[in-house]
């Protein structure tokens, strides 16, 4: 098959809702919240044209928007949503009883920081807060990768029988215009067929689902959802592999930049990679051994991959667009725990970026020079540029 | 006291839809017996969602179904909207002939899940939302609803700290979104039940039917009482039998010489405690809201007899 591609200006979340649009999504339930209020209208455009044959369902609180896509999902209708912050808290609920009943929506989350007080500028605390919901979570670097992520997340989702969350930060990709190649229709329906499912409301068939478990059987209905996020990990390479054949474009779970032979290594989730690129450039013309790390994949976490990717004897910072009070944050505490048992791996954990604050190439250097020159703490997370 | 029809003694005891044994619920269960007879009027294609409440435990639990029908249980405040989307879905598929119904309780419905019920009402989404009514919290161990009645004791409005508002009036809150049809029924009135859960089925949109649902233990009266209780709620005007069309057209069953409010009272150890005043004022909440549906259905859909013939 011919790769016929199309290269479109789009914002990261019309992007988003191209790829709704060719995953030929059958329900779509939504409140509008800024920034993913242009997720939900280009979608809702594209009902009203007749470019995409959708129920459009605009609800009247994000609980209920997850509500509706629960349901759906149930029939076998393929489901989206989108929202942010205190949509996604409100939602926090249904994003539980989404895993549960075992429903494959796809979530568009635009990062932003969670009230009070009020922001609507961009960190990662809102998702990170969902973190133990189990929703697979994949935090996108480029609009291009948030229109390939969502894609992959339908046919992954379908296939492991768990929702996923397509995490994009908020207006410096969900505003901002990138050129994305959008693929043939036809192409998109050889990767991602109309979805199949036996287990839904069916009055030929009928079944109660979601009704009470006892002690007996509970603790097995929650391990089959571990097992399922520990064969996403292989179903997730596969997809990926796919649409790499299908469009050149590799999606991974780390992507890393001059990581091999690096001593000094930092590692970030969504846009402030750029930065953290830049600062390496100006380390290594200094002779430094710098590296860095973007994490697509949050949930199933990349343990193996970053054991794989992280040098012996090398020290990591990994900087966290979000906090959780008391502890330090998510990525940092999740990755010293894989590391806790190796001497060689220092690994050191920096708060950044909160309710927009920029993230810039000089803020890296800081988190490198924290490394090198050993003032950073690693028993105690690490304020970056912040008054004190 | 009328016998039912035959017809509806037929269907009501007819083998093609039956609830199974065993299900979990308490004896005397209003809501139980209501569930029972809708399904009956229901039939096999449909699909029920049923949030926190007495209901989700009466199923059964997993692996088990006592109804027979597709049920999707989902969290407390979520019912109308899993049932819209659960319309969108099927709608998607071209399986627009399967009825969706929502089946709730007073709490999931008054409180904690109004304004989602007020939204799946305003899209006028092909629905049919149920509230069985029991004035309770129940299936938490009684506490009070939007729905409990003015000073009826509950676990959190003891007789010291009595609930001091009337119950809302959610029959008008539904009427104000002019939806297509709006019920209220009551077990005790089978033929009633019937045609009405008949007609809702039948109409498109969002439909809704408020079930008058006694309960034993919450209300705290002799189980062999409920048919007894809910006969005297409807016919001393506690729980006004009634439908709306379009949120306009009400037409309500005439009750012109009430009666049994005092052994309504007496039947229910939630109003042991009634002072005179209690009293009075219980009387007074329930004469008001009668006499707004009363002027409403003169000006509108009129007056009927209990057999649903319009009086003349």
């Amino acid at each position: 098959m011919s790769v016929r591609l199309e290269k479109v200006a789009l914002t990261g979340n019309q992007a988003l809702a191209h790829a709704v649009r060719m995953a030929k999504t059958q329900v779509v339930a939504a409140y509008p919240i800024t920034p993913q209020t242009s997720v939900v209208e280009t979608i809702a455009e594209f009902c009203a044209k007749g470019e995409m044959d959708a129920h459009f369902i605009q609800t009247e609180s994000e609980h209920s928007s997850m509500s509706a896509c629960i349901g759906a999902s149930m029939t076998g209708a393929r489901t989206f949503t989108a929202t942010s912050s205190q949509g996604l808290a409100l939602m926090h609920e249904m994003l539980h009883w989404a895993v549960g009943a075992r429903t494959p929506i796809v979530l568009g989350e635009v990062n932003r920081a969670l009230a009070a007080p009020w922001t609507i500028l961009s960190d990662q605390s809102d998702s990170m807060a969902q973190r133990d919901t189990g929703w697979m979570q994949f935090y996108c670097g480029n609009n291009q990768e948030v229109f390939d992520t969502a894609l992959l997340a339908f046919k992954l989702c379908e296939a492991v029988l768990l929702p996923a969350m397509v995490v994009l930060d908020a207006f410096v990709l969900s505003h901002s215009v990138e050129g994305v190649l959008l693929p043939h229709q036809e192409l998109v329906n050889q990767y991602l067929p109309l979805r199949e499912t036996l287990a839904k409301l069916d009055p030929d068939e009928p079944h109660a689902f979601g009704g009470m478990m006892f002690p007996d059987v509970f603790m097995e209905q929650r391990f089959k959802i571990e097992e399922s996020m520990d064969i996403a990990r292989g179903v997730i390479m596969e997809c990926a592999t796919e649409w790499d054949a299908l469009t050149g474009r590799l999606l991974k779970p780390l992507h890393c930049y001059h990581t091999e032979d690096a001593e000094y290594i930092v590692m970030c989730l969504g846009t402030a990679f750029g930065a953290a690129m830049q600062a390496v450039d100006q380390l290594r013309s200094k002779g430094i051994k710098a590296g860095a790390i973007r994490m697509w994949q949050y949930r199933p976490f990349p343990t193996q991959e970053l054991i794989d990717t992280i040098p012996d004897t090398s020290s990591l910072a990994v900087v966290d667009r979000a906090v959780s009070f008391g502890c330090g944050g998510p990525v940092g505490t999740e990755t010293k725990a894989i590391f806790s048992g190796n001497n060689q791996v220092k690994v050191y954990n920096y708060i950044a970026g909160l309710g927009g604050r920029e993230i810039r190439s000089s803020s890296f250097e800081k988190v490198f020079s924290g490394m090198m020159e050993n003032t950073a703490s690693q028993n105690k997370i690490n304020w970056l540029e912040v008054r004190q | 006291m009328n016998e039912p029809q035959a017809q509806t003694t037929e269907l009501l005891t007819a083998d093609h839809c039956k609830t199974s044994g065993g299900h979990l619920a308490c004896q005397g269960c209003g809501g139980a017996l209501s569930l029972r007879m809708a399904l009956q009027v229901f039939g096999k294609e449909c699909v029920f969602v049923i949030p926190a409440c007495c209901m989700a435990v009466i199923d059964g639990p997993f692996p088990v179904s006592s109804l027979g029908v597709p049920l999707m249980h989902i969290a407390f405040g979520a019912t109308a909207p899993t049932a819209s989307g659960i319309r969108a879905g099927f709608a998607a598929q071209g399986k627009d002939e399967i009825l969706v119904v929502g089946w709730a309780g007073d709490g999931a419905t008054f409180d904690i899940g109004l304004g989602a019920v007020s939204a799946a009402a305003d899209r006028n989404d092909d629905i049919l939302y149920v509230c069985y009514d029991n004035e309770a919290y129940m299936n938490t161990g009684v506490q009070q609803s939007g729905a409990t009645p003015r000073a009826a004791w509950t676990s959190t409005s003891p007789r010291q700290a009595p609930k001091y508002a009337a119950k809302k009036d959610i029959i008008s809150i539904m009427a104000a979104h002019r939806i297509p049809y709006i019920a209220s029924v009551s077990p005790s009135h089978p033929d009633d039940f019937v045609r009405k859960f008949q007609l809702a089925k039948k109409i498109k949109g969002f439909r809704f039917i408020h079930i008058f649902s006694p309960c034993p233990p919450g209300q705290r009266f002799e189980e062999r009482n409920t048919i007894k209780i809910a006969r005297k709620a409807v016919e001393s005007r506690v729980f006004p039998l009634l439908e709306i069309y379009n949120g306009k057209k009400l037409t309500l069953q005439d009750i012109p010489d009430p009666q049994g409010l005092e052994e309504y009272i007496k039947l229910q150890r939630r109003f042991d405690h009634f002072s005179t005043e209690d009293r009075k004022q219980f009387e007074s909440d329930i004469n008001t809201h009668w006499h707004e549906l009363h002027d409403w259905a003169i000006q509108s859909g009129g007056l009927t007899g209990e057999n649903g013939k319009r009086n003349s």
